[in-house]
């Protein structure tokens, strides 16, 4: 059984995810898009997820929400949430935890805001949806309160104005205003930053962490970029192919990563510092099919080292283990010690892995 | 100093806004840039959405018309060059599309897109087409066996690789890459950069290269510009803009990028607001808006793009920063204290 | 809002003078000759020219057409003498074939037409969008494949072959229904009901044929968006996301396409007049064009131009209520 990482204070995880299974029944076949993922997050702590298309991150994210199509996915597994066990709790009880309990920010706000309604209803009628007793200028009230926290000026009048009236960053504030309406105590963010522009996606994260001291929310960050991750995030969960390869503190993965993914994702993104003309050492191949998924270690196929260990990493999936310190966990065949070796001869000294 | 193989000046793009029939004013996309790209040089053009760079690269290929200003190409000038005129300089002049999926004909197999531009300019290379195409897959990693298959067929990465196989098959001397890499997953984008920086190094290409991500630009650019609203705020070498940069967007930009060499949220500097809308941009400095050090000056006058020291370094700003980053680590927030909220 | 309206006015005022002129223009170019039609078979040439002279078909064609319009705006008088006739404002003429005013003519027609697609719309509107929608809500359920089935072989149905199975079954065979019939609604909505039920129902099953498998598309298309998601993961229920947030966006296509439809419609329901036996304006038309009826043609061509119109002004208001993004530009 996998061994989660201790929580930091004496406070039990708010959520719990143990052991999350994701499969969907297409016409080309199955597709497991998450594959056995646990890890947990206290309230006032982030854990970035980071991985690529395919990854199986998101399904994660709407499968904690049970956002899921009942009909099509097959969810097993644990997802706790405050004490809460969501699978297979009847939908309506899921509902009415929903953006209540947990909340959920989405990659691109405007598509992601109703085109047809004014920005401030829809804040009302999240809060309305929870608070069925609120008349309509409490719910007012507090949406434009919530606007003028993400810091929208004149939330008074910003309330009546369109998604398409409002700017990049201003829309995904709005989006974050809705989701902390309620004061939700998780709060899962799904690449809220991957379509602003940089001086924004700033701003943006700025507030997230601003609001994580104020609402001390558990936050689910989920991302491709490690840049994103390293600046936000007290833990990092790498998944590869719907499985996890590597979960630890930010320090640990970033700064002291043990898995060849985190290795090959970190030499492969071009960094600010450093030598500008070496070369770029990227991962082999293309990320994988979910459908024909590798056999064994799902990494195998990109994987520099996979040889090292005979037929072990085509043959056996690679359970997540200790890596060393405590709370550090690794998927990887290569023994401890020809890990630390590789990286440091191979990684350390490309891309932002130094 | 070798002549310039592209000479842009003054180049211009307004897009008329239309208020039923009258003309209500204009989106100034792209607003009098200045700049040269020499042989086997690559230039990089940066900034935030909105910046008029798409546009500039879209004028520079002439898929856009410029309003204003002149673009000279080996010697000629292109500006108003019609079709005819235009073909014997399309085989020097290629452009890659960020999109590597939307650009290729879903129904034509690799070797049929690759060898398109070679049929339309009625090119035989010896040994024949065929072998020419394989070639060129060959070249930028691709099993040239695929020759006939389709492009669903293949990853985002690869696709982008045919995309510039196809750019490559009449052997340009500048290639136009608008976001080449930044549809591509993390472990993708570095396959293609160094790709695109083996060609350039092995071809001799000059590049225009077009992208938001400043990082990806530190790798694969000798020269940088870095827009803002229409205008070149900054250009100059690589170095000099990474290490030395002068004008305080310059700086912004390059601070707001988060980097995983620093773990937390560093010292970052702030830019309140997004960029204000190209159709009525600023007066005088079109930054000064979320600028921390802008002056009334700055409203009145705008600055002109000059060296300050006399080199290669072209800064429009009246009060520009001065002051190196230190490139080996630590963030580039030395500036954070001073930033107004 | 209001300089947009005024703007469109204009637009069809336009338009409609091109119609007009090109109604006018196809007209003479056609080879036979309305008074020939008139005079019949054992006519002289002095006959004919006399009839033309009385028809004023024997003018310039500028000159007809400036009076056609001028008898719009300010009306206008036929002939001189005893054979005067003052036509006043709005004149459309007179029918060449028994002399009746074309105004009256229209005024008689088009409560028909008017009653016919009405009924036909409301039905079709009612079960074309509700069977769409429920069918994507239901989405590959038994419910689902049955109704994309029946509105299959309902969109690829003729008017003319499924008016007259209706006709057969629920008048000849069964009795059920009388042999349709038009009364004025001001008289007795009761028959006038009645007597139009059988157009009514050939109009509504096959248009909401097409209006479900719309709605069906358009549904599973706005339940896919993201922001029924962020619905969703706000914790409305099932059918607050449904109604609140899908159905508004999935329904303005539809709105368009409903709204053009009933415009040309009003035009004129000629097949399903016909087979009903019923006066309307669609077979005043195609009347009107076998006897070279030119002042019926011209007002009956031009009232549907304007129905066209009318509804793609009304559609794009509606737009611009319906959906904020376009009222700005």
């Amino acid at each position: 059984m996998v061994k989660l990482p201790e929580p930091r204070s004496g406070e039990s995880p708010y959520l719990r995810v143990k052991d999350l299974r994701v499969r969907f029944d297409t016409e080309d076949g199955v597709v497991r898009a998450v594959d056995g993922v646990s890890f947990s997050v206290e309230r006032g702590r982030t854990l970035g997820i980071v991985g690529e298309s395919g990854s199986g991150k998101s399904v994660t994210s709407l499968a904690i929400l049970g956002l899921h199509n009942a009909k099509r996915a097959a969810i097993s597994g644990e997802i706790s949430v405050g004490g809460r066990q969501l699978v297979g709790m009847p939908e309506e009880e899921v509902r009415r935890l929903r953006g209540r309990d947990m909340a959920m920010i989405f990659q691109d706000p405007l598509s992601a805001l109703h085109p047809y309604y004014t920005v401030g209803r829809q804040i009302a009628e999240a809060y309305r949806v929870h608070h069925p007793r609120a008349g309509k200028r409490e719910a007012r009230g507090r949406a434009v309160d919530m606007l003028g926290r993400v810091g929208i000026p004149q939330p008074g009048k910003r309330f009546d104005q369109y998604p398409h009236e409002f700017s990049g960053g201003m829309r995904q504030r709005a989006m974050i205003a809705m989701a902390l309406v309620n004061d939700p105590d998780l709060l899962i963010a799904d690449e809220p930053t991957t379509a602003l522009d940089v001086t924004v996606q700033a701003q943006i994260l700025d507030l997230l962490e601003d609001l994580q001291g104020e609402f001390r929310s558990a936050i689910i960050l989920i991302t491709h970029d490690l840049g994103v991750v390293s600046q936000v995030a007290d833990d990092v969960l790498v998944m590869y192919g719907g499985r996890a390869v590597e979960h630890g503190s930010v320090e640990q993965v970033l700064r002291r990563p043990q898995h060849p993914y985190t290795w090959g994702l970190l030499s492969s993104v071009p960094s600010l510092h450093g030598d500008a003309d070496a070369d770029l050492v990227p991962i082999k191949g293309n990320p994988p099919s979910l459908i024909n998924l590798p056999s064994g270690c799902a990494f195998h196929p990109r994987c520099r080292y996979a040889d090292r260990n005979g037929d072990r990493s085509r043959t056996e999936v690679p359970e997540l283990r200790p890596a060393g310190e405590a709370g550090h966990l690794v998927a990887c065949h290569l023994p401890a010690d020809e890990r630390t070796r590789l990286y440091q001869q191979d990684i350390a000294q490309v891309g932002v892995a130094q | 100093m070798t002549e310039p193989l592209l000479k842009v000046r003054g180049l211009t793009k307004h897009f008329p806004v239309r208020d039923g029939f009258r003309a209500r004013g204009a989106v100034r996309a792209v607003d009098g840039l200045d700049f040269d790209v020499r042989p086997g040089e690559t230039l990089g053009l940066v900034g935030e959405s909105g910046c008029g760079k798409t546009t500039t690269g879209r004028m520079l290929v002439r898929l856009l018309d410029a309003t204003s200003g002149s673009i000279e190409f080996d010697g000629r000038d292109i500006t108003h060059a019609r079709r005819a005129q235009l073909r014997p300089l399309r085989q020097d002049l290629q452009i890659i599309f960020q999109d590597p999926y939307a650009s290729l004909n879903p129904r034509h197999t690799v070797g049929r897109i690759v060898a398109m531009p070679l049929q339309v300019n009625g090119i035989n290379p010896p040994g024949g087409i065929k072998k020419r195409v394989q070639e060129l897959l060959e070249l930028v990693g691709l099993n040239p066996e695929h020759y006939n298959r389709y492009p669903h067929e293949f990853s985002g990465g690869q696709r982008q690789r045919i995309g510039i196989a196809r750019a490559l098959a009449l052997r340009p001397k500048l290639i136009v890459a608008d976001e080449p890499v930044s549809a591509l997953d993390v472990s993708i984008q570095a396959q293609v950069i160094n790709l695109l920086r083996d060609l350039q190094r092995d071809l001799d290409l000059a590049f225009v290269f077009i992208a938001h991500d400043l990082a990806v630009v530190r790798h694969f650019c000798h020269r940088v510009a870095v827009m803002y609203l229409g205008k070149i705020v900054e250009i100059g070498d690589r170095d000099d803009i990474y290490q030395r940069p002068q004008h305080p967007y310059t700086r912004a930009l390059l601070s707001a990028i988060p980097d995983v060499t620093t773990l937390g949220p560093a010292g970052r500097i702030r830019l309140a607001g997004d960029v204000p809308t190209p159709l009525n941009p600023p007066s005088g400095c079109r930054f000064r808006t979320r600028c921390w050090k802008a002056q009334d000056r700055c409203a009145t006058e705008e600055p002109p793009l000059i060296t300050r020291d006399g080199g290669g370094q072209l800064t429009a700003c009246h009060f520009p920063e001065t002051g190196t980053i230190s490139q080996d680590s630590g963030p580039v927030g030395a500036t954070a204290e001073e930033v107004s909220k | 809002m209001f300089r947009f309206v005024v703007r469109r006015l204009l637009v069809a005022g336009v338009t409609l003078v091109v119609i007009s002129l090109v109604t006018f223009g196809l007209f003479f170019a056609v080879p036979s000759s309305p008074a020939k039609v008139m005079c019949g078979k054992n006519c002289t040439a002095a006959d004919i020219a006399q009839v033309e002279q009385r028809l004023g078909i024997d003018q310039p064609l500028p000159r007809q057409y400036a009076g056609f319009v001028k008898g719009i705006f300010v009306g206008r008088t036929y002939g001189s003498g005893d054979f005067r006739q003052d036509c006043p404002a709005p004149c459309l003429g007179y029918s060449f074939r028994n002399n009746q005013p074309v105004t009256e003519i229209i005024a008689q027609r088009l409560p028909v037409t008017f009653s016919i697609v009405f009924g036909g719309a409301v039905l079709w509107l009612v079960l074309g969008i509700s069977l769409g929608m429920v069918s994507a809500l239901r989405r590959g359920t038994v419910f689902d494949r049955t109704a994309i089935g029946i509105t299959l072989a309902g969109a690829s149905m003729q008017v003319y072959f499924f008016g007259l199975i209706l006709l057969y079954l629920l008048v000849y065979a069964t009795g059920l229904l009388p042999f349709p019939s038009y009364t004025p609604l001001t008289e007795n909505p009761g028959r006038w009901a009645v007597g139009l039920l059988l157009p009514w129902m050939t109009l509504g099953f096959l248009n909401s044929a097409l209006y479900a498998r719309l709605s069906r598309a358009q549904m599973l298309e706005t339940l896919s968006e993201d922001f029924v998601r962020t619905a969703r993961a706000k914790g409305l229920s099932a059918r607050q996301v449904h109604t609140r947030h899908a159905l508004r966006a999935a329904i303005t296509p539809i709105v368009t396409i409903a709204g053009l439809d009933i415009g040309t419609s009003l035009g004129g329901t000629f097949i399903t007049e016909t087979i009903f036996g019923l006066q309307g304006l669609g077979k005043a038309t195609v009347e009107a064009v076998q006897f070279l009826n030119l002042p019926v043609v011209m007002a009956t061509v031009l009232l549907a131009a304007v129905f066209i119109v009318v509804a793609n002004i009304v559609v794009d208001v509606l737009y611009a209520v319906i959906d904020p993004r376009v009222r700005l530009s």
